[in-house]
């Protein structure tokens, strides 16, 4: 069951190109989801297959539409998930345990989840690259302490 | 920079009483939208009435099902009035019939497919859980098989109306 690996490296990839502002290296791509390289490059060479990324040699990968509108979802997902573990659940450590639900929680499921809470319409551009996490929900978390 | 984690099998206790819960509320989800939908249409079908009634039943009873399973785990799930609440709260009216259906197929696919990959994430771990694996497992197939009956009824009564 490793349907959501592609979606996890389209997120990485989507945050790392943000970051740099131009095309992901695979090292940095390697490093945020802590695989080794070789491992990041057979995948990126699927995704590549699939159309969802550009690969350019020594330059680094560059998301296409198609991944953008993925990588936007698996995001989205995500900030359901640890939304959902704060309001519903009230999980405190809402957000360690959103990064292992993930792989879990497809977006036909996110998408229900999402009919009970009360979600930010800037989503998922609320989402901090640096950190990983949705940043609307911190500053909620931080003025509720 | 916190690294993004890749998809992983149920690795604890904790993780698999976390995702019986989310279980549990998506059942939550369905017998309360069922209920709604029920309540809020005065000419409804009797066909469309009874298998409104019928899902909100199978609902319940799986949510009491994966309550038990979570009560071996030692945690709480969330009470179903907090969840009809927050249903209400959210609750988009879609009075037309085939919306009714429509959102009631939805609702036994998603379920599907959340018991479909949790029951794969648990047999894709090796964790011992607390509770007895072949308990845990037949129980949330047999949930599974009552939701892909479920969708199939639903499936079967969209067409006979087109």
């Amino acid at each position: 069951m490793h349907v959501n690996t592609a979606n996890q490296y389209l997120k990485a990839i989507y945050l790392v190109q943000q970051q740099e502002d131009g095309p992901a290296s695979t090292g940095d791509v390697a490093d945020m989801l802590e695989v080794s390289p070789a491992s990041a490059n057979e995948m990126i060479g699927k995704l590549e297959d699939q159309g969802l990324l550009d690969h350019e040699k020594y330059k680094g990968v560059n998301l296409t539409d198609e991944g953008i509108h993925r990588a936007r979802e698996a995001l989205q997902n995500y900030c359901i998930i640890e939304r959902f573990l704060a309001e519903v659940l009230e999980v405190e450590e809402f957000r360690s345990e959103a990064k292992q639900l993930e792989g879990v929680i497809d977006e036909t499921v996110a998408e229900r989840l999402d009919t009970i809470i009360d979600r930010e319409p800037q989503c998922p551009d609320c989402f901090d690259a640096e950190d990983d996490v949705c940043a609307l929900l911190e500053l909620e978390a931080e003025a509720s302490d | 920079m916190v690294a993004v984690s890749l998809h992983r099998p149920v690795g604890s206790d904790h993780q698999l009483a976390r995702l019986l819960q989310i279980g549990v509320v998506l059942e939550e989800v369905v017998e309360a939208r069922a209920e709604k939908h029920a309540q809020m249409t005065d000419e409804l079908d009797p066909a469309v009435s009874e298998l409104l009634e019928h899902a909100s039943a199978e609902s319940a009873d799986h949510r009491r099902e994966l309550e038990a399973l979570i009560a071996t785990l030692e945690a709480e799930t969330v009470p179903f009035d907090e969840i009809k609440r927050l249903v209400e709260a959210q609750y988009e009216a879609d009075e037309e019939f085939d919306g009714i259906l429509y959102d009631q197929l939805c609702n036994e696919e998603t379920a599907y497919k959340f018991y479909d990959d949790l029951i794969g994430a648990i047999e894709a771990s090796e964790t011992e859980f607390s509770i007895d694996r072949e308990r845990l497992l037949s129980t949330l197939e047999r949930i599974r098989e009552e939701e892909a009956e479920g969708a199939e009824d639903v499936t079967q009564l969209m067409e006979s109306r087109e």
